[in-house]
Order: structure tokens, then sequence, then C-alpha cells
């Protein structure tokens, strides 16, 4: 293990991991807002705000899928001495990280039951810039419309449609966070005018 | 605070029996102990964390004479820390119960014994604190010992 699994962590873990909560309670509340994380720092090539999100949220109870170019020896070592969390496939996933080419198909991670809507995947979707232009969102938490300029249009379609089952998804670009939860509508720009 | 999970092993670790055993004998020993052989060793170096204390829950699991299948002894208080030298070498600890300080003192020493003054922490800090451990195992036997009674059976006679 080379000391860049070790290092990264939260200087100040009560107040770090709090504002981090703070905003990823936020980022889903409004989505289409735009929030800055950071106190964490994972290997590359994690963003620095996906690496707070997953110290913020994830424990040894809740296992994660590391997708593409985010399973790397250094990023397990990380989350092993960081998290604790057990590293799994999509179908066990609770979170998911990685771009949205390397998550893709989405429809492979569980979405809840009935009984349990909450037991489905939070996906963290790294990006290369966050932007708010694109789609339009509508929804709760959203006063008329919002714009985020999201990495594709029909999943998240299909994922609205599932309500009240359904995945939530975070993006993350450098320090920048937004999120989308599964109550949100969105659509094309063009196609609303 | 969320449950503890073993750190992650240490495939650079010079001799992880020999380690293993260092680091038992800085976990089980009395802070007090600890803390007035480092005093008596000198400066120390400086380190950055990697992880401060931090104080959880670890669960004890035991099988039945050593071979049967596991069961949970119970939950017990730990803490653990971990850090680097300014030369270095990173160092673990995890320690019982509920002292910083402790976990602190312990990991720097782990760090240490694996730099170029090993054997002059060992001389000074480990060999004192396991000879106290080893007494003190004895002075228990010892106690347990003189309360001991010896159990026989006379004669009954039949033959």
């Amino acid at each position: 293990m080379d000391m860049q699994s070790l290092s990264g962590g939260f200087t100040n873990p009560p107040q770090d991991s709090s504002r981090a909560f703070r905003a990823a309670l936020e980022t889903l509340a409004r989505p289409g807002t735009i929030h800055d994380i950071s106190g964490a720092k994972a290997p590359a090539p994690v963003s620095e705000a996906a690496a707070t999100l997953i110290l913020t949220l994830c424990d040894p109870e809740t296992p994660i899928y590391l997708a593409g170019a985010h399973d790397t020896p250094d990023i397990r070592d990380w989350v092993a001495f960081h998290i604790g969390a057990p590293l799994v496939g999509p179908e066990q996933a609770m979170f998911a990280l990685g771009t949205w080419e390397a998550l893709f198909p989405i429809t492979v991670f569980p979405i809840g039951t009935p009984e349990y809507p909450d037991r489905s995947t939070t996906l963290i979707v790294e990006m290369d810039a966050l932007n708010q232009d694109g789609m339009r969102l509508s929804g709760p938490g959203i006063k008329d419309s919002a714009m985020l300029a999201l990495p594709d249009l029909a999943p998240f379609q299909m994922n609205a449609g599932l309500f009240p089952l359904g995945l939530d998804f975070y993006f993350t670009a450098g320090t920048r966070l937004a999120g989308l939860p599964r109550t949100t509508n969105v659509s094309d720009l063009m196609e609303a005018n | 605070m969320n449950k503890m999970n073993p750190t992650p092993s240490q495939d650079e670790a010079p001799d992880s029996a020999a380690r293993k055993a260092w680091m038992s004998v800085l976990a089980k020993s009395n802070p007090k102990d600890l803390n007035a052989a480092i005093t008596a060793y000198g400066a120390l170096p400086a380190f950055d964390w990697l992880r401060r204390p931090e104080i959880g829950g670890v669960m004890v699991r035991g099988r039945m004479g050593g071979t049967g299948t596991a069961f949970n002894l119970g939950e017990m208080t730990a803490t653990r820390c971990s850090l680097r030298l300014e030369t270095g070498e990173v160092g673990h600890a995890y320690v019982q119960g509920r002292d910083t300080r402790h976990a602190e003192q312990a990991a720097i020493v782990d760090a240490m014994m694996q730099g170029p003054n090993a054997a002059a922490v060992q001389a000074a800090v480990l060999t004192p604190l396991s000879e106290r451990l080893a007494a003190q195992r004895v002075k228990r036997a010892e106690k347990a010992a003189a309360t001991k009674v010896d159990f026989f059976t006379m004669v009954r006679g039949e033959d």
C-alpha cells in the first residue's frame, strides 16, 4: 500500500463531513443547484468532490461499486483504509462511482422494492464539467424550472418514470457537486419550447 | 462511530510476525507504563496524522476450545489511529479503551520500530514493557495457583 492510499482523509472529520453532508442534502433537495464540497483527496481519477462525498456517505455497511477507470488498486486501498466499505458488483451496490460511460447501462443497478424503495443505488457520476444549461428540470424542490447539463436524456426520463422506485444521481466535477433525485422530471429544452 | 475494520495487511512490513508481537505488547501495556518508557527513550520524531485517534467498538469473537465455530464474545471499546513520521515510516495502533494518548504513543513506537533506530527503541521501550507484562502474567498465575484445590479420591476398598 503506498502513501497516496493512506493520505487524503478529512483534516477535521466532524466539521468536514458535516459540511459535506449538508451540501449533499441541499443538492438533492434542490436539483439544479451546484455546491462546492472539498476536504478529501483520493488517488486519480477520483475528483475531490466525489472523494469527499463517498467519505461522508459510505461506511463498512454500504457496498460500493467502482466502475471502469475508477477501479484501480490505489483507489481500492484508499477505500479500504478510509472507509472500510466492501467493494461489490453493480447488482449489490448501494453506491456506484465512475464516469457515465463506465456506469452505463444503468439498468443493472437495483432500483429498490415497493416495500423498501430506499434499497436502491446512488450513482456518483464523474463529469468533466458541471454547467447550469442543457436539460430542463422540474419537480419537487424546483421553483418553475431549473437547468443542468446531463450526460444523457432518455435514461433519466425512464428513471423518473419508475417513481417511487429508481436511482438517485450525484454529478461531480473538481470540487463541484450537483444532484438529480428520482423525483425530478427531465426534458430537453428544445422539446419544452 | 462506525465499526472498525482491521487495517489492510502491510505487504512491505519487515516481518509481520515480529510486528504483530510488538503491536500486541503496545496494545496490552498500561498507558502509564508506555508513557514512562517513551519519556525515558527521549525525543520523539515529528509526525503527520493519517487518521486522528478515534474511539469505537470492535466485536471480539472467539472459538470454543480454539477449534469450534466462531461466536461473538462481546463488544469492546477500542481506540485506533494511524500516523506517518517525517522520515516516512507509517505506524498504526489499535489499543483497548478510550485513551487517545495511548493510541498515539503506540503508533509512534510502531513507526519507529520500522526505522533505523529500531534496536534502540526495542531496548528502551519494548523490552521493559514486555518484561513487565510477563511479570504481571506470572504474578496472576501464581495468585490463581495459590487458590487451586486438588481433588482426590480415597481408595474405596473394592478391590
